[in-house]
């Protein structure tokens, strides 16, 4: 028998059981609300001038960019897919998340690529941008080979390109194909991921159409291909930047009107409570003259 | 008749009308494209000539020169644009690829005007990194003393 009531107590109420939010609890709700919707405007108010910002930068660095590819376009420089045994990934992002899918975008086609390479070939890869660590360090700890910190803080520099280019060639790391994966910014509302390769000194001295060229020797190429480096990880980081102020931009704004809404429906329910709790009274108070 | 006359008498001269010859092109035109990280100086275009300081001595590149791949040393660029005028601008570093469909590519890591240059600047911190020279042992700051020195150097020369 005390089993019997015992389970009664302890038996779960069934069935959409909701207390009446008071007005306190709707009161508290609705200033937090407006609270993130202050702060998520001037988030998407600095984002848009950060944006117009790396959107005047870019101009010269694509120009810039365009140049520094524009040897391997037009010589063609074709990698032979059979012999790549080191495949180096250089992946650009940033440190700073509420941007939309930036960051997972590029993580994404960084693992399609690992998962894309063959048995034999070694991929390893190098973050620029403490939100790729994050995402690959769970499942491609071993294909991480440097991490590097502190960027989107300010508006990169061919200097920060350089650091980064520096510590990769300090790694010595003997790669036959590099590709270098970022966020190519296309307008205010979108960006894609794309791929851009860089070739070792080995794989531009050995290719065909660079028979054409006069008077190469290794010294000139070996510094020829390490200052390409640091110009297309340049363009990269530039390209990156942009896409990420103007994904920032459309998250913090859709965030806003998301917030909005919820205010326009907090304050209606939160009236309605009002209104409730004023009828209540009345009623106790008119019940309690009727009585007398 | 007399009409004729008149018509047949005009239409030879149309026909000989005279006019200057077009410029012949001696093949393809330069596409010349100069950046720096931070500027375009010239994009994608046409000029009659292009002296770059390289490590291997000062080139002149024309339309069709032989394609090649060359690293800058620090100089002075001088551009001769189609029109005869000429400008220059110091560099610091970087590379020069010409292409075998005459598009020339400079891409600098910094660039100046001459008179953006300060000469007693430049005088004042070639004596430092002469010092600097005789006084620092280790390696690479012997080695950073010496592009120093040679970067000011090429600096008073091309303000002298």
């Amino acid at each position: 028998m005390f089993a019997r009531t015992s389970a009664l107590v302890f038996s779960p109420q069934c069935g959409q059981v909701r207390n009446m939010a008071t007005l306190k609890d709707i009161t508290i709700r609705l200033k937090s609300i407006k609270n993130i919707q202050k702060i998520t405007k001037s988030m998407k108010m600095v984002a848009a001038a950060k944006y117009a910002r790396a959107e005047r930068a870019l101009k010269p660095s694509r120009v810039y960019g365009a140049g520094a590819l524009a040897l391997y376009e037009k010589a063609d420089i074709q990698i032979d897919e059979e012999k790549v045994k080191k495949h180096l990934i250089i992946g650009v992002s940033s440190d700073r998340g509420l941007c939309g899918a930036v960051h997972s975008n590029v993580g994404r086609a960084i693992k399609k690529q690992i998962a894309l390479s063959g048995l034999g070939t070694e991929v390893m890869v190098i973050n620029v941008g403490d939100k790729l660590r994050t995402l690959l360090k769970r499942t491609h700890q071993k294909h991480i080979l440097l991490s590097c910190k502190e960027v989107g803080r300010k508006p990169p520099s061919f200097g920060d390109a350089s650091v980064v280019a520096t510590e990769v060639l300090n790694l010595g790391y003997e790669f036959d194909k590099a590709s270098v994966i970022f966020n190519r910014f296309k307008s205010v509302i979108s960006y894609n991921t794309v791929s851009k390769p860089l070739f070792s000194p080995e794989t531009v001295g050995n290719a065909e159409s660079m028979s054409v060229y006069d008077d190469i020797d290794a010294d000139v190429l070996r510094n020829y291909q390490e200052f390409a480096m640091v110009n297309i990880i340049y363009m990269a980081m530039k390209e990156s930047t942009t896409a990420e102020q103007s994904a920032r931009m459309t998250a913090m704004d859709s965030a806003s009107k998301n917030a909005s809404e919820m205010i326009d429906k907090l304050t209606l329910t939160f009236n309605r409570t009002r209104q409730a709790v004023i009828t209540k009274e009345l009623i106790e108070i008119i019940s309690g003259a009727a009585a007398l | 008749m007399m009409a004729a006359r008149i018509l047949r008498r005009a239409l030879p001269v149309a026909r000989q009308a005279r006019s200057y010859a077009d410029v012949v092109s001696t093949g393809p035109q330069m596409s010349f494209t100069f950046a720096s990280p931070t500027k375009v100086f010239f994009k994608e275009a046409s000029v009659k000539q292009v002296d770059v300081p390289t490590l291997n001595g000062v080139f002149g590149i024309l339309p069709a020169h032989v394609p090649t791949l060359q690293v800058l040393r620090p100089g002075v660029v001088t551009i001769f644009n189609d029109d005869g005028s000429a400008t220059k601008y110091f560099v610091s570093s970087g590379t020069i690829t010409v292409n075998a469909d005459s598009s020339v590519q400079l891409l600098v890591e910094e660039a100046a005007t001459l008179d953006q240059l300060d000469i007693d600047a430049a005088k004042a911190n070639l004596e430092q990194a002469q010092s600097e020279m005789s006084v620092i042992s280790d390696e690479a700051g012997r080695a950073a003393a010496q592009i120093s020195l040679e970067a000011h150097e090429s600096i008073v020369k091309a303000l002298a």
